[in-house]
């Protein structure tokens, strides 16, 4: 007895919670993006930076005027803990409140789940649309055989991040021992990875091609001593966070003196790994860093890092993610609402000049991000540090838009207006 | 050659650290029947400490303070959490190790932040001890090595040629006959959790700038010191040490074996593509899987010696 009035007064307390959380939609005068990544297990130092990098970032953005007249974004944030399972309920909860967009960006087999599931809520839902903002699920196949009209990927994906990887690797290097995580992301770099160096680098030789258990392994020393019996120059790699760390760190404690030439040691946790011991012989593939608006001479750009240094305590990298809202922005005007189709038509090859002066296109046929790449270096001799390690990044090439502008395979079903 | 020598070094380092680990895990389930979920956030815990007191004192401090502070927790858990749910019989005793993984683990976030903490090895030992085949020895890790292997000793001494040692395994078969020579059996059970948690924060000090210290180092951890455990026996400390050194090797030389079982069955005449029937699993380098090894060891001995390697009970 005592039981069943426990239990019927927990069902009217979480009943009381959805009601009292179900949105007021009259005289709105924001317009909310439900935000879905992860903010808790092994992964959530990635969700938790990109917080605060879109906390700083929608403050530039309404701060700006907002669109439809000064209306203000705001993020309704959810936990994927890095599960697809987990991101398709956000999606569904988001969708019930009626959002008009939900952004993710950490994991592409999420990615996945989710263009998918989008296209299939806005098929069935023909008068509750969203639109999904990937800002991070890089696996090309999610603008080749897997794209769909509703996503729109804000950031560099795979193949243009391997064809940039590529084409900056140094002449002196011969020989690359090629890693990646064995996942989709992983696999998918994998691939680019072996194409473009046969077809932009064919002097290199590739003396190992391997995969790693995702997230599993505790100690990289057996990976080292293979990597070092190999005699690679060059160690190419798209592992993050702590299959990063840890390689970097085992690598350091054997003393291995190669080149690492990885793709995503900007992330956030990496510069901290890493420490002294990367000096010089770390590069990455990134969208901006701190040291990029003195070395063009752009005073928005500097007050833009300054103003992100001063708040977060944080180095930044994704540029995107501003020129992403300001597009959004932009085609929420053009439309003159937030109805999903409307402001879909409207990105669609949208152009953009980014802060440092660039120009981005927003691609109709794959609704892929064209815009430019920098491969920098970790070095003490950079101006501003990342992560307090008195080493930060500093530019040896940048690769454009254009540059970056690959063939797609995309076969886009188009609704019908 | 020189590849399996390194390998066999590396395995040796990261088996010790596991089975110092594992050791006050079963050290703890052998003695109160409670298979602490938390062992592996005690650890992360030991590590953040080390990382904390190394800032303001030093490295060699930490190493004694951070342990220390674990083993208080691990006594304030055991008198003021586990004892009460005790009456309430097991599950309640797991379910509550399970929700401290939970405390410790957002604790843990809320007062460090997410990302990995530059917790350094020290500088004196900062320095290849030797260099093997061009690639170096860290004098570190055959100091981890020293301090598990004297942790080990130590173990042994304590629990075979000592009176608490008498007492504790007396305790652990008859706990009745025991408080009725006058012994305070709740106390030992104390002193048990806190020197399992103690150890737990001693591999912390040590695994914590061996590996990285971040949030996610427990769950990294905590599935293959229970898979050393079940492996070895529960409750049986040789078999837990002779587990994680199999662990140790195993998760280490899968690593070098770019060979599959495919290959292996080549020469018997037996020719498999990845598209024939399970071909795609055989083809596949034992690399690839080699972090999967130790889990499907495990499932292989509850199969057919649920009591593991050296456990002396069936439950």
């Amino acid at each position: 007895m005592k039981c069943q009035r426990i239990l019927a007064a927990i069902v009217f307390a979480v009943l009381g919670i959805a009601v009292s959380a179900a949105p007021s939609r009259a005289a709105d005068d924001t317009i909310k993006i439900g935000y879905v990544d992860p903010l808790s297990g092994p992964f959530a130092a990635t969700g938790s930076n990109f917080l605060k990098v879109f906390s700083y970032v929608l403050g530039i953005v309404n701060a700006e005027g907002g669109p439809l007249g000064g209306k203000k974004y705001e993020l309704v944030t959810f936990d994927s803990k890095l599960q697809p399972a987990e991101a398709l309920i956000a999606l569904k909860s988001i969708t019930d409140q009626n959002l008009p967009f939900v952004m993710h960006c950490v994991g592409s087999n999420v990615g996945s789940a989710m263009v998918d599931a989008v296209s299939k809520h806005n098929a069935r839902n023909p008068d509750n649309r969203v639109i999904y903002l990937n800002c991070g699920a890089l696996a090309t196949e999610l603008t080749n055989e897997q794209c769909d009209f509703w996503q729109f990927r804000f950031t560099a994906n795979v193949d243009q991040r391997a064809v940039a990887r590529i084409k900056t690797l140094p002449k002196s290097v011969t020989s690359v021992y090629v890693m990646n995580q064995d996942y989709l992301f992983g696999q998918s770099v994998q691939k680019a990875t072996v194409k473009y160096l046969a077809q932009y680098r064919p002097d290199i030789k590739v003396v190992a091609d391997e995969l790693v258990p995702f997230g599993k392994v505790q100690d990289f020393s057996p990976y080292v001593a293979k990597i070092k019996a190999s005699g690679a120059q060059s160690l190419v790699t798209s592992n993050y966070d702590r299959d990063l760390n840890l390689l970097l760190k085992a690598g350091n404690d054997a003393g291995l003196d190669i080149r690492y030439d990885v793709y995503l040691a900007h992330q956030p946790g990496g510069p901290t790994s890493i420490g002294a011991a990367g000096d010089n012989r770390l590069t990455s593939v990134m969208e901006f860093n701190d040291n990029v608006p003195a070395a063009e001479n752009n005073e928005a750009a500097q007050k833009f890092v300054d103003g992100f240094r001063a708040k977060a305590d944080f180095n930044f990298i994704p540029l995107d993610y501003l020129t992403m809202f300001r597009m959004l922005t932009a085609a929420i005007n053009k439309a003159g609402s937030t109805d999903a189709l409307k402001v879909a038509l409207a990105l669609e090859g949208m152009k953009m000049t980014d802060l440092m002066g660039d120009e981005n296109i927003m691609r109709a046929e794959d609704h892929q991000l064209l815009s430019p790449l920098r491969e920098a270096v970790f070095t003490k001799s950079a101006k501003l540090d990342a992560e307090h390690t008195g080493l930060g990044w500093k530019e040896e090439a940048k690769l454009t838009a254009a540059d970056l502008t690959l063939p797609t395979t995309c076969k886009m079903k188009r609704p019908t207006q | 050659m020189d590849v399996f020598i390194i390998s066999l070094l590396n395995g040796l380092v990261y088996g010790m650290l596991l089975f110092m680990l594992a050791s006050g895990l079963t050290l703890i389930f052998s003695m109160m029947g409670v298979l602490n979920f938390a062992h592996a956030s005690i650890y992360m815990l030991g590590a953040y400490l080390a990382f904390e007191t190394s800032r303001w004192v030093g490295f060699w401090p930490a190493l004694i303070v951070a342990p220390a502070l674990c083993g208080l927790l691990g006594a304030a858990i055991e008198v003021w959490g586990l004892r009460r749910v005790h009456r309430n019989g097991h599950i309640a005793e797991l379910l509550f190790t399970f929700g401290l993984v939970f405390i410790i683990g957002r604790s843990v976030q809320m007062g460090w932040g997410m990302l990995p903490e530059p917790y350094r090895v020290p500088a004196l030992l900062d320095f290849p001890l030797f260099t093997l085949y061009g690639l170096q020895f860290p004098a570190y890790r055959a100091f981890m090595l020293l301090v598990s292997a004297g942790m080990l000793g130590a173990i042994w001494l304590l629990l075979k040629r000592t009176r608490i040692g008498l007492i504790i395994q007396a305790a652990l078969t008859h706990p009745d006959m025991v408080a009725s020579l006058g012994h305070n059996v709740p106390q030992v059970f104390t002193i048990v959790f806190a020197g399992g948690c103690l150890l737990a924060g001693l591999a912390g000090v040590i695994g914590g700038n061996y590996q990285s210290t971040e949030p996610g180092m427990a769950d990294a951890m905590g599935p293959i010191v229970f898979v050393v455990v079940v492996f070895g026996g529960l409750g049986s400390l040789a078999g837990c040490f002779i587990a994680s050194i199999i662990m140790g090797m195993v998760s280490t030389f899968a690593v070098v074996i770019d060979a599959s079982v495919a290959d292996a069955l080549r020469p018997f005449g037996i020719a498999l593509r990845a598209d024939d029937l399970l071909g795609e699993i055989l083809t596949v380098p034992v690399a690839r899987i080699g972090a999967l090894l130790p889990l499907l060891m495990m499932v292989l001995i509850l199969l057919f010696r649920p009591r593991g390697l050296m456990g002396t009970r069936d439950t």
